[in-house]
């Protein structure tokens, strides 16, 4: 469905929270690229399997089991067709992106990569695609290089190229930067990268909410995502992997679940994806992400991807209109991101002034330093938008601004 | 809290605007750096202390409005004062930014500085307005010569006792 002026408010009646008062005003949620809020969809189907399905998975014979077993690996296939993977058994259910990555590091990196060799990351990524690889890199004596971008934020793809070498192992690369919005080339950046035969990780955290990830198209080895910012729950998101690497990766964890047979002298492990899944796994939040995906597919993706674009596209024409303005991050391919600087007044300072007025957005680092550094800012302040969002919510971002300007001039 | 003038009050702007004591006193013999990760706020202070008293002291750094303001104030507020009647004060403004002290009705030393106890309404910017005065906390700790950082942010509190850091979910309240 398009969305538009005529179906927007029924689409915002799906989401309870956004009805409301904040400081005594109209809550503006303008900060979706660090967790998106809930459909009613997505409430419903939890409490009901709260209510009526839950019990421990993948153990018992009993009637619950065998239900919250199946509406678990349901979840799963959901994943997998929002992906578009092959098979179900290359998505592994982890806590977020975070963990995501963590396990490839362990699973991956612990088992390939050693002394002397190269992990390329890019200078746009968030805290949680740098420290597992320094952590890796310091363990086994590896090199981090990373590619570096423009004054638009846009990696520079010839310095990409060039550092490639016999000893690169692995490309760890965000899809989309949470800090500026940039839309990486991702799809010619892992064809390169396979040409030098080296796997890639990408971190979809911000690119799943907004538009079409296709795995098999992309060709990455790896495929990070959070569903909390996907309008599911917290605690829930995946990590998708060829299954051929999922296979000769070291387990992340041990525990139940995860294995065949265990004595004292010898484990052994479960097949893919029971071998990255130790423990009982979040299995209300990942029936949640199921459903999400679900609500989401009703919409479209592609739908919620230009709209986002088009309200992106009027806050960018607004805010550069605004003297004593800067917007941070200006690539021509851009998503649903808008950090800004206002001349003299510190991003928290705006960030308080705006919440008097019923609007939120991030101010800070967001997690993503390097990034801070190369604009040679120690914070930003960042809005970023959601389907759900309205042009008459960037105009009041927009007012809010021209306040915080009054009242520091 | 959503009349945004009580927090920023004119005299809190005026500061941040043109903050006094400005710089780096050459051969102080106190300093210490306190900085605040997740914000940006970073301080870097220097104190005179001669006959425990504190004779000149200056800051520099940068960050928000309440950081640069509550800075700005206290150097003018300590200046003159004992090490013994900053650090009263140090106590005073932490209680009073975080609830536990209403500088109307119980006895005090902060004078004009009472214009920070709105900060007690927000505890995301508790940190800002407090980052000084531990900063000058750990200056005035410090044996002569050395240097210290400190942090107003998770668990790196320097100040014991002081509820921050200590247990985020009832400090900072």
């Amino acid at each position: 469905m398009n969305i538009d002026q005529t179906n927007i408010d029924k689409l915002r009646a799906d989401f309870p929270i956004l009805k409301l008062q904040v400081s005594g005003k109209p809550l503006v949620y303008l900060d979706n690229a660090a967790s998106s809020q809930m459909p009613q969809a997505v409430i419903d189907r939890i409490v009901r399997y709260q209510s009526a399905e839950h019990s421990n998975i993948h153990r018992a014979v009993h009637y619950l089991s065998e239900l919250a077993t199946k509406e678990y690996e349901e979840a799963r296939v959901k994943v997998q067709h929002f992906l578009n993977a092959k098979e179900s058994r290359e998505i592994i259910f982890t806590r977020g992106t975070t963990e995501a990555i963590n396990l490839v590091m362990h699973g991956y990196g612990r088992a390939f990569i050693s002394k002397g060799d190269e992990i390329i990351l890019s200078a746009l990524e968030h805290h949680a695609n740098i420290v597992p690889w320094q952590m890796l890199a310091q363990e086994k004596g590896a090199v981090l290089r990373v590619i570096p971008m423009n004054d638009e934020g846009e990696l520079l793809i010839d310095e990409f190229e060039a550092l490639f070498n016999e000893k690169t192992k692995f490309l760890a690369l965000t899809h989309v930067s949470n800090a500026l919005g940039t839309v990486n080339p991702v799809k010619q950046m892992v064809a390169f990268a396979h040409k030098h035969g080296v796997p890639v990780l990408l971190d979809g955290a911000q690119a799943a909410p907004h538009q079409v990830i296709d795995v098999q198209d992309l060709d990455c080895e790896f495929y990070a995502f959070s569903g909390h910012k996907l309008c599911g729950p917290t605690g829930i998101g995946a990590l998708y992997g060829k299954a051929h690497l999922l296979e000769k990766m070291q387990p992340f964890q041990g525990g139940g679940d995860m294995i065949l047979s265990v004595t004292f002298e010898k484990t052994t492990y479960n097949v893919i994806p029971a071998k990255f899944e130790a423990g009982t796994p979040p299995i209300m939040a990942a029936i949640g992400l199921g459903a999400a995906i679900d609500y989401l597919n009703v919409i479209g993706i592609a739908n919620i991807d230009a709209y986002v674009k088009e309200l992106l596209d009027y806050a960018t024409a607004k805010v550069s209109a605004m003297p004593g303005v800067r917007i941070l991050g200006t690539a021509k391919k851009k998503a649903a991101v808008l950090s800004f600087e206002i001349d003299g007044v510190h991003p928290h300072d705006v960030g308080t002034m705006l919440n008097a007025d019923g609007i939120a957005i991030r101010t800070g680092h967001h997690c993503a330093q390097p990034v801070m550094e190369r604009f040679h800012v120690p914070a930003t302040a960042r809005a970023s938008f959601a389907f759900y969002n309205t042009r008459e919510e960037i105009d009041k971002l927009v007012k809010g601004i021209r306040k915080v300007q009054e009242m520091f001039a | 809290m959503s009349d945004m003038r009580q927090l920023y009050q004119e005299v809190i702007l005026d500061h941040n605007r043109k903050p006094r004591n400005w710089g780096a006193i050459p051969g102080a013999n106190h300093h210490a750096e306190g900085h605040n990760p997740l914000c940006g706020d970073h301080i870097k202070l220097s104190v005179n202390v001669q006959d425990d008293k504190i004779e000149t002291i200056a800051f520099e750094g940068h960050g928000c409005a309440i950081c640069k303001a509550s800075a700005s104030m206290m150097t003018g507020a300590v200046k003159g004062k004992t090490v013994q009647e900053a650090e009263t004060m140090v106590e005073e403004f932490r209680s009073m930014a975080t609830g536990k002290l209403d500088p109307e009705c119980q006895a005090n030393h902060l004078g004009k500085l009472k214009v920070f106890a709105g900060v007690k309404d927000l505890p995301s910017r508790v940190k800002c307005a407090i980052l000084p005065w531990h900063t000058l906390h750990a200056a005035l700790n410090l044996v002569e010569g050395a240097e210290a950082a400190t942090s107003t942010e998770g668990e790196a509190d320097p100040v014991p006792g002081t509820g921050i850091g200590e247990d985020p979910a009832s400090a900072e309240k």
